[in-house]
């Protein structure tokens, strides 16, 4: 099966990544409820990248890989987009949001607490995000 | 994915069926905007074809809660799989946002209000 995924850059391919998440992963037994949430872990971090770093440009791409390692799953999200560090940024307040009606920043406060490490590295001309979820993985 | 929409009695009914992702997320918010335009009081969310939500939905739902409040409008969400409940868990907007088992069990509670 297919560990990488590439995508043009608009949110209507989302659920294509939530697909190809949920096809290789299945060779695992995960439970549906976590299998979700390491799912939209991953469609949060790609979701920021399309909008806010690639302008939902369709001529521009974004690729998921996954990988597994002796701890758990890694995810690779690669893309050429601008790029930015906010893995250090606080997590803002819920009763702010809904205060201020706000509709976003809470995508990788999500993705925060479901994975167990996010990092950001800028690798000329790419921009990579990768994803650590500590997980005993049994084959089904 | 599809949302409908229809009136039953004093309630507004909202149905979504497919995921609720960024990419859908705006027509959730067109309808919650007509809703609140049509001044309805009673908004019911029928979650039971669901099938995922993401932060995109999550923003949607949470940025209605202040209008909702001021126009005294009151809205439940019900047949909420585990796997998308989990999601509100995540962030406690369980405890923001009702959410109960059906739709007779929204009706009574929404009657009471």
């Amino acid at each position: 099966m297919l560990d990488k995924i590439k995508i043009p850059c608009t949110t209507e391919n989302l659920k294509e990544v939530r697909k190809f998440i949920n096809d290789n992963l299945s060779k695992y037994s995960i439970h549906e409820n976590e299998l979700n949430m390491i799912t939209l872990a991953v469609d949060e971090i790609c979701a920021n990248r399309i909008i806010h770093s690639n302008k939902s440009n369709r001529d521009n791409q974004l690729e998921v890989e996954i990988l597994n390692n002796n701890e758990g799953l890694v995810f690779k999200i690669k893309d050429k987009g601008e790029y930015y560090d906010n893995t250090s940024q606080v997590d803002p307040e819920i009763l702010n949001l809904i205060k201020d009606k706000r509709k976003g920043g809470i995508g990788l406060m999500l993705a925060r607490k479901i994975m167990d490490s996010i990092e950001v590295k800028k690798e000329d001309p790419y921009t990579t995000y990768t994803l650590i979820k500590k997980l005993k993985l049994a084959q089904v | 994915m599809v949302i409908n929409t229809l009136n039953e009695d004093l309630f507004f009914i909202i149905e979504i069926d497919g995921d609720l992702d960024a990419s859908s997320s705006i027509q959730l918010d067109t309808t919650l905007t007509k809703a609140l335009s049509s001044n309805e009081k009673k908004i019911i969310v029928d979650c039971s074809r669901l099938n995922y939500i993401s932060s995109a939905g999550l923003g949607v739902f949470m940025s209605y809660l202040q209008d909702f409040e001021a126009n005294n409008t009151q809205m439940v969400l019900f047949n909420v799989s585990d796997k998308v409940k989990n999601v509100f868990k995540v962030l406690g907007l369980d405890n923001l946002i009702k959410i109960v088992t059906d739709k007779k069990e929204a009706k009574g509670l929404l009657a009471q209000c």
